[in-house]
């Protein structure tokens, strides 16, 4: 079957080998079953798999999207509810689960692969296991044992899907201004009250159950964020045996129309819409809400910086072929009376060398955040569980902040290099652009990401986490500017690594936070292009006695030599200070 | 009931084949299970369901003991395997596979039915089936869209030009199986992880008594040469002047495919 979708497998097995230290991690006694071999036959048919039957709904989803009903049901797009049947059977959402509950117990940088393949075959269709994942990882994590039986197998199999209810019409980046009420019963429930809306398939028709998982305040709560807690409200009530009961009060009243990810539906739920409230089982500590998002925010917010690798990775295989296919004008090395393929322009190697590039990078940095979360949770030393714990910390922002807005910036890059057909719907490309342009926005906005960055990341340790890292990056270059095709983009390194030494220094210097907070945004921006400009330079150095070595020293020192430089321009934007953006 | 598949682990025409200099095709890379095999696999888990038990044995001959492909037809469902693999099977030609193969079908034990495909995806001389069926002394049965098992005899609907022949024969016989008849299952990830632990038995030439019977020291074949397919040929364009069609009807009358 031809598919327009095909795994990257060959790079992909690249970072996970010899970048993001998987066969270190498999060495922990948690993962010693997860061996290379069976990771490779895995990922090789989960990719199969996404690709054949997932990729092929992405169109057709766009074009109709999910719709609310007038029973206030959601349907949606046809084939999907047949792949989603297929996706459960198949059991690709508990590879990365706890075996405890019937998962595969792999390391998350697997399952963060997996995100990749399925993110990339159809974003819509991932967000529900995507969402799925994220609620049985609060659950695992927070959750009693009675509540972890009673969900936790028929989640991770997929058969019921979980969501995620934050955001209210007042609380969006800011969570102390949830207003969701939760009353407690006599028999140790709550009823919970209220409308959260923007809920990412809080509603359809996929599986039998729905398990959301809802912020909402007791009545005697004190304010602010630490008077949040949360809670586990079942579309359907729970029979003692552990089947179905009655329908709980949670309505979806409407569903929003997007700019993209139509097939996602995005709910508008409210809690006690019959009169009574829905019924729900407080999860981890009374106000203990809010710590425990945050226990699954860096997994939750590697998930979105997934997903703009993913669809910048789409967007440049469809770009690659159309450039391949595409006759117009004339290039050099076009024959006389001919018209050139489009690939043979400079411009558009150019364009198509900064989307791949920066598809690498972006790979890198995520997949070796993936790795240091595995380190984090498993590795037999404290110092080096501690050590990746905040290297995790660090590079989470980055990941989600810089791979998001990459991601949309590919994506236009593929719609320029169709012409005039990228902005026809038609074309497909166009679909890309839209689809990625919601991960810079959920999950933290990217201003929240930079500034969780300079708030909290920058002064772990004084600064010196920072400094540590940037320390790495320095020697890193050292090591690989002894292979001589790489001395010209270590030097391009070593420009960049004093920008974000002389951006750190400044932004730890001052003592108006505002005018931290004013240079936020580029110095993530210059943090991610250093960052990811170490891996790619590293992967250059390692690959030179490979087969693979020529293809990652092309891209590397694109990177390197082109795109990385753009990181000393930012300084200037950093270190304007607050006074320098007056409004009018 | 013991239904044993042949399965091929070809080189990914994913990626660009390469020839020795021998003339043979470079088998360096991970190997894949040949698609047109995926079918037979998938036909024997059928059929050992439908007979409400048994199981499915696989065996193949591959260099360098790859066991990639057979895993995935062992996450597919397939019990165990058998795998010929040794130097010496370097330069075999389709007859001396079909020793190996039908030796390998001795050594699963008792064997109700074999399946293969019609042709290989790489090598496609379509031969080994009707070779092995000798050596066995069973029956072949070829090119079948359709079986069925029942009573010790199996019952084919064999693809023709025109349909198809129903044809039978008592078991043990060997079936091949076109392409496409029946729709092969994705592995899963528990059928991944349980392959794992599914036996495979690696065999040599001699543990099968074939020593000097296969490679080159057993082919009677030799490939003299080798060449490109020939570009094709420019098309012939018909002006529709609202006779287009009559041009296109007598066009494939000449062709003889109407
Ligand atoms: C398609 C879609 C799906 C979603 N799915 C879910 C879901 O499943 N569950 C869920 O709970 N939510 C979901 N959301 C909600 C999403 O997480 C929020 O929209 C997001 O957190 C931003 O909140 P907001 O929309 O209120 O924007 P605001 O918070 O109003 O932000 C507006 C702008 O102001 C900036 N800003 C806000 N506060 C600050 C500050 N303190 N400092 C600097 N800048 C600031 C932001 O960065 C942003 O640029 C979804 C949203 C969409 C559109
Ligand atoms: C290590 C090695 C080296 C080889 N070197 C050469 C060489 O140098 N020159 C050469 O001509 N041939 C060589 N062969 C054999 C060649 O690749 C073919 O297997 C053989 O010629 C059969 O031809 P075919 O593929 O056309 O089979 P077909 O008759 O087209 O195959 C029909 C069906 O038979 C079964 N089958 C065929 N081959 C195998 C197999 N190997 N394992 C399991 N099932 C199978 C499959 O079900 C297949 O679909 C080599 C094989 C191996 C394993």
């Amino acid at each position: 079957m031809s598919t327009d979708y095909t795994p990257p497998l060959a790079d992909i097995s690249f970072v996970l080998d010899h970048i993001c230290g998987l066969n270190e991690i498999n060495k922990f006694a948690v993962f010693t079953h997860a061996d290379r071999e069976v990771v490779t036959d895995l990922l090789s048919e989960a990719g199969r798999f996404f690709a054949q039957t997932v990729a092929p709904l992405n169109v057709i989803g766009d074009q109709i999207g999910s719709v609310h009903n007038a029973d206030n049901t959601v349907s949606t797009p046809a084939g999907f509810k047949a792949a989603y049947q297929a996706y459960v059977e198949a059991g690709w959402g508990a590879v990365a689960a706890a075996p405890e509950y019937g998962g595969g117990g792999f390391p998350f940088v697997v399952g963060a692969v997996l995100e990749e393949l399925i993110s990339s075959a159809n974003l819509s269709f991932s967000m529900c296991p995507l969402l799925t994942q994220g609620a049985i990882r609060l659950l695992e994590h927070h959750a009693s044992d009675a509540l972890k039986a009673m969900y936790l197998p028929k989640m991770i199999t997929g058969e019921w899907s979980g969501t995620m209810n934050l955001t209210e019409p007042d609380a969006g980046s800011d969570l102390a201004a949830v207003r969701t009420k939760a009353e407690p019963q006599s028999d140790g429930s709550y009823l919970i009250t209220g409308t959260k809306i923007f809920i990412s398939f809080g509603e359809h028709d996929m599986t039998d159950q729905i398990v959301h998982l809802v912020l909402a305040r007791t009545p005697d709560a004190p304010g602010g964020t630490k008077g949040i807690s949360c809670f586990v409200v079942p579309k359907y009530l729970m029979n003692e045996d552990g089947t179905l009961g009655e329908r709980n009060d949670v309505t979806c009243v409407s569903i929003e129309h997007k700019m993209g990810i139509k097939a996602s539906p995005t709910c508008v739920l409210s809690f006690g819409e019959n009169g009574r409230g829905a019924v729900g089982e407080l999860v981890g500590e009374l106000n203990g809400g809010i710590i425990a998002m945050f226990t699954m925010m860096n997994h939750a917010r590697i998930g979105v910086a997934i997903e703009g690798l993913a669809l910048g990775e789409r967007a440049y295989q469809q770009a690659y072929s159309f450039a391949h296919e595409r006759k117009q004008g004339r290039a050099s090395s076009t024959a006389r009376g001919e018209s050139a393929l489009l690939i043979e322009h400079p411009d558009v190697r150019r364009m198509l060398l900064t989307m791949e590039s920066q598809i690498e990078a972006m790979r890198r940095l995520i997949y070796v955040t993936a790795g240091a979360i595995d380190h984090s949770e498993h590795a037999t030393e404290a110092a080096d569980r501690e050590g990746n714990e905040e290297i995790a910390a660090l590079f989470t922002p980055l990941a989600k902040g810089w791979s998001t807005d990459t991601g949309f910036e590919i994506a236009s890059i593929g719609v320029q290099i169709h012409g005039g057909m990228g902005f026809i719907e038609e074309t497909g490309a166009a679909q890309h652009l839209r689809d990625s342009r919601i991960a810079m926005i959920y999950e933290g906005t990217n201003g929240i990401q930079a500034m969780d960055l300079v708030g909290r990341k920058l002064g772990l340790r004084g600064g010196d986490v920072v400094r540590e890292h940037l320390g790495r990056i320095q020697s890193s270059i050292a090591e690989c500017r002894v292979v001589p095709e790489l001395s010209a983009s270590a030097a391009a390194m070593e420009s960049a690594l004093e920008a974000a030494r002389e951006a750190t220094e400044w932004l730890l210097a001052q003592t108006n936070n505002d005018d931290v907070l004013a240079g936020a945004t580029p110095y993530l921006r210059l943090m991610a292009l250093v960052t990811a400009g170490e891996l790619m330079l590293r992967s250059a150095r390692i690959a030179s006695n490979l087969e693979c070595g020529p293809a990652q020293l092309r891209t590397a020192r694109f990177f390197c030599e082109q795109l990385v430089p753009g990181a000393t321009a930012l300084v200037p934007a950093v270190t304007a200070g607050v006074d320098s953006l007056a409004g009018r | 009931m013991h239904v044993v598949v042949c399965v091929k682990q070809i080189p990914d025409p994913a990626v660009p084949g390469a020839l020795n200099a021998d003339h043979t095709l470079k088998r360096e890379g991970k190997p894949i299970l040949d698609e047109s095999d995926s079918y037979g696999v998938e036909m024997a888990l059928q059929l050992v369901d439908a007979a409400g038990g048994g199981e499915v044995t696989l065996i193949s001959m591959a260099a360098n003991e790859e066991t990639a492909g057979l895993r995935t037809a062992l996450a597919m469902g397939a019990a165990k395997a058998v795998l010929v693999s040794d130097p010496a099977c370097a330069g075999s030609d389709a007859l001396g596979t079909a020793k190996a193969l039908a030796k390998a079908v001795e050594r699963a034990g008792s064997v109700d039915l074999v399946l293969t495909a019609t042709e290989s995806s790489d090598g496609y001389t379509g031969t080994v089936p009707a070779q092995m069926a000798e050596l066995l002394g069973w029956p072949a049965l070829t090119f079948a869209k359709k079986v069925d098992i029942a009573d010790g005899t199996v019952t084919i609907q064999r693809q023709t030009e025109a349909g198809y022949d129903t044809v039978q024969a008592s078991l043990p016989a060997l079936v091949s199986v076109t392409a496409g008849v029946v729709e092969p299952r994705y592995p899963s990830f528990k059928g991944i992880m349980a392959a794992k632990n599914k036996p495979v038995d690696i065999c040599t030439a001699a543990d099968l008594g074939l020593d000097g019977q296969l490679g080159w020291a057993g082919a009677r074949q030799t490939i003299t040469n080798v060449e490109n397919a020939p570009a094709r040929q420019a098309g012939e364009k018909f002006e529709d002047d609202g006779t287009g069609f009559e041009k296109v009807v007598s066009f494939l009358e000449n062709l003889k495919v109407i």
